[in-house]
C-alpha cells in the first residue's frame, strides 16, 4: 500500500516552545537542487519582542545556576548534537554542502560546545581577580552576565557560526535571542529541536528565522537587549551601531565582507565569553 | 439538563433572583470575549487607549509589608507617572485603611488623584458587621475618597441574599460622600450566573456613580475578560431598565497594556463611549501602569523598551 508522505512543518524554538511566526508568514526554502523543501517561519519584530520577553523571564534562573551546572548542560547539548549528527548533516547538505563538509561542520560544532562547556566553571578564575590595594581590604573583581544578548548569524557555516556566537554568551549566564541565517535557516530549526531535548532551560536560547532586513532595525533599537553579536554588512553595522548607541548596548560586530574561518581555533576564545560579562569590583574589609 | 443539574443545589432565593435578572449564556460570553482579543489597535487609537487606561488606573498596593514610605512613593508615581507631558495622572491610589492618612499627606488635599481604601475586613470580609462599618468610618475620616468593600460571599452562596444587600446598604450609608466600590470576588462566586445575580444585588442598593468590582486580587482567579463581560452586560441591562449608570472596576491579574486595551474594547463595544472615562471605568492594578508607560514610550520612540526603565523591581533581568 502506498503511504502519504509525512513532511515536517519547520517551527522556530522560542520561549521553550515550537511556534510559528505571530504573523503566520512563511517563506519557501529550496534544497540545493532548487526543489521546494519546506516553508520556514518569517519572524517579525513582534516575534523578536516576544522572544526577548521570554529570554528575560528565563535569565535570572539561568544566571543563578552554578557555573559547574551550566558546563554540564552545555556538555549535554554537545552529546545531543553528536547523537543526531546525521540529521544535522542532512540539514546542512540542503544548502549544498558536500557530505564530508557537512560532517566536518557538525563535528566542529560539537567540539565548540565542548570547548565552552569546559570554560563554564573556569573563565571566572581567569577573568576575575584579587586586586592589590593599599588599605586593609580584600578587593575582588568578579564577572556577572549582562542580560539578553542579540545574535545575528551569517549565511556561511549556518550551524557552526550560529553556535560560535550563541554559546559563549550563554556560558556565563546570559540569555540569547538569535536570528539564524536567512539563506540556510534549516540547521537552526533542527538545532532548536536539540535544545529542547537537552537540559538547557527553555527560553535561554531563542532562535528566530526570517529576513535580516526586517529584523536588524529592531535588534538595533530594542533597549532590553544588552549586547549585540552579529556578522553584518556595512549598512547593517551602521544601523546596529546607531541603535546600540541610543540604547547603550555593547556591540561585537564582525564584517560580513571579510570571510571568517569558523573552523579555526581563533573562532573560539575565552575573550568571546569576556565580551558578554560585566565586571564588578567589591571592597571587603579584612578586619582586625 | 446541565442547567437543571447546576441549579439543583440552589437555594430558593437565589433561583428567584436568577428568574428575575436572567442567567448567562456561558459559551456565548466566552465566544464574545474571544473576539475582543482579535481587534487591531494601532498608532493614534492605540496611543489614545493607552493614555485613557493610565487615567483609569487605581494604583494599588495591598501588602502586609506596606510602609508609609512605600505609600508615599506610590503617591508620587500616581501624581507624576511619566516625564512625558501627554501622560495623564492616574485616577486613584488604592491602599489599606491604615495607610490612608499617609497617602493623604503625600498627595495633599488639592489633587485630582483620589484615595481609595479597601475596608470591611478586606479581603475575606469575615468580620462582624460592626467592625467592618467601623473600618469604613475610620478610612473616610482619615481622608479616603473611595471605599472598596467586599460582599459577604458566604451569605450569598448560602442564599441569604437579604443579608448581602442589607450589608451593602449599611456600608453605603456609612460611606457618606465617599464613592463606594462593591467587590463581588468573582472567583468565589463559582459561576457566571452567580456573578450576574450578585451584580444586580449590589447595583440595586448602591448609588449612581458607585462601582461594582470583580475581585480583591487576593485569590487565584481574578479579573478576566469573561467575568468583566458578564458584569458589563449586567450594568447595561440595569441602565436600560432604570436609567441608573453604575461604574465598573476589574481588578487583579491585569498586568499588561495589551490586556488593558482588550478590556477597554469590551467597554466600548458593550457600554459605549460614555463609560470610557475614569468616573465610569477603572483598573485595579499595581504593575499595569509600568507596562502602559512602557508601551507609550515605545509608541513615542519606535523602540521596544526594557521594563527596568520604568521603576520595575531592581532584580529584573
Amino acid at each position: 500500500m502506498s503511504r502519504l508522505p509525512i513532511t515536517k512543518t519547520p517551527k522556530v524554538y522560542v520561549g521553550g516552545a515550537f511556534i510559528r511566526s505571530e504573523s503566520s508568514r512563511v517563506f519557501p526554502l529550496a534544497d540545493a537542487a532548487g526543489n521546494f523543501f519546506a516553508n520556514i517561519p518569517q519572524c517579525t519584530r513582534k516575534d523578536l519582542r516576544n522572544a526577548v520577553e521570554a529570554a528575560a523571564k528565563a535569565g535570572p534562573g539561568w544566571a543563578k545556576r552554578t557555573a559547574y551546572n551550566r558546563g554540564q548542560i552545555l556538555y549535554r547539548l554537545g552529546e545531543m548534537l553528536e547523537a543526531r549528527a546525521s540529521e544535522l548533516g542532512d540539514a546542512l547538505r540542503l544548502g549544498g554542502a558536500s557530505k564530508a563538509a557537512a560532517a566536518k561542520e557538525v563535528t566542529a560544532s560539537v567540539d565548540r560546545l565542548i570547548y565552552y562547556a569546559g570554560w563554564a566553571d573556569k573563565y571566572e578564575q581567569v577573568l576575575g581577580n584579587v586586586n592589590p590595594v593599599a588599605a586593609p581590604y580584600f578587593n575582588f573583581t568578579v564577572t556577572e552576565p549582562m542580560g539578553i544578548v542579540g545574535v545575528i548569524a551569517p549565511d556561511e557555516a549556518p550551524l557552526l557560526a550560529l553556535l560560535s556566537l550563541v554559546v559563549p554568551a550563554i556560558t556565563s549566564g546570559n540569555t540569547v535571542v538569535a536570528l539564524a541565517s536567512s539563506a540556510q535557516p534549516y540547521p537552526a530549526i533542527v538545532l532548536g529541536e536539540l535544545l529542547a531535548t537537552s537540559d538547557l532551560p527553555g527560553s535561554v536560547v531563542n532562535l528566530l528565522t526570517g529576513f535580516r532586513k526586517e529584523l536588524v532595525p529592531t535588534f538595533a533599537t530594542h533597549t532590553h537587549l544588552r549586547a549585540i553579536s552579529a556578522v553584518a554588512n556595512a549598512d547593517e553595522r551602521k544601523a546596529l551601531a546607531l541603535g546600540a548607541a541610543d540604547s547603550v548596548k555593547r556591540t561585537r560586530l564582525l564584517k560580513a565582507e571579510v570571510r571568517t574561518d569558523w573552523f579555526a581555533d581563533a573562532a573560539q576564545s575565552l575573550y568571546a565569553i569576556r565580551d558578554y560579562v560585566e565586571f564588578k569590583t567589591i571592597w571587603h574589609p579584612i578586619g582586625a | 439538563m446541565f442547567r437543571l443539574l447546576m441549579n439543583a443545589g440552589l437555594s430558593l432565593s437565589l433561583r428567584r433572583l436568577f428568574d428575575e435578572v436572567g442567567t448567562v449564556d456561558c459559551v456565548g460570553i466566552e465566544e464574545r470575549v474571544a473576539k475582543y482579543t482579535t481587534r487591531s489597535l494601532k498608532k493614534a487609537a492605540k496611543l489614545w487607549g493607552l493614555r485613557t487606561a493610565v487615567s483609569m488606573v487605581d494604583l494599588t498596593t495591598l501588602e502586609g509589608k506596606d510602609t508609609p514610605g512605600k505609600v508615599a512613593s506610590l503617591c508620587a508615581k500616581a501624581l507624576h507617572p511619566s516625564d512625558d507631558p501627554t501622560v495623564p495622572q492616574v485616577a486613584a491610589v488604592c491602599v489599606y485603611p491604615a495607610m490612608v492618612r499617609h497617602a493623604r499627606r503625600a498627595l495633599g488635599s488639592d489633587t485630582a488623584v483620589r484615595i481609595a481604601s479597601v475596608a470591611t475586613a478586606f479581603p475575606s470580609g469575615q468580620a462582624p458587621l460592626k467592625t467592618r462599618l467601623a473600618e469604613v468610618r475610620a478610612a473616610v475620616a482619615d481622608g479616603a475618597d473611595e471605599i472598596d468593600m467586599v460582599i459577604n460571599r458566604g451569605a450569598f452562596l448560602a442564599g441569604d441574599l437579604a443579608e448581602v444587600s442589607d450589608e451593602i446598604a449599611a456600608v453605603v450609608q456609612t460611606c457618606g460622600q465617599a464613592t463606594l466600590k462593591v467587590i463581588l470576588e468573582v472567583s468565589e462566586l463559582e459561576s457566571y450566573d452567580n456573578i450576574r445575580a450578585a451584580s444586580f444585588l449590589a447595583m440595586r442598593v448602591i448609588r449612581p456613580g458607585d462601582f461594582i468590582k470583580t475581585s480583591t486580587g487576593k485569590t487565584s482567579l481574578n479579573a478576566t475578560l469573561g467575568n468583566n463581560q458578564v458584569m458589563l452586560e449586567a450594568i447595561r441591562d440595569h441602565y436600560l431598565d432604570t436609567g441608573v449608570a453604575i461604574s465598573m472596576k476589574p481588578a487583579g491579574g491585569i498586568r499588561t497594556a495589551k490586556q488593558a486595551l482588550q478590556f477597554l474594547i469590551a467597554v466600548k463595544e458593550t457600554l459605549g463611549d460614555a463609560w470610557l472615562t475614569n468616573e465610569r471605568y477603572r483598573f485595579g492594578a499595581s504593575s499595569l501602569l509600568n507596562d502602559l508607560l512602557r508601551q507609550i514610550e515605545k509608541e513615542r520612540t519606535g523602540a521596544y523598551q526594557a521594563p527596568y526603565y520604568f521603576s520595575e523591581a531592581a532584580e529584573s533581568y
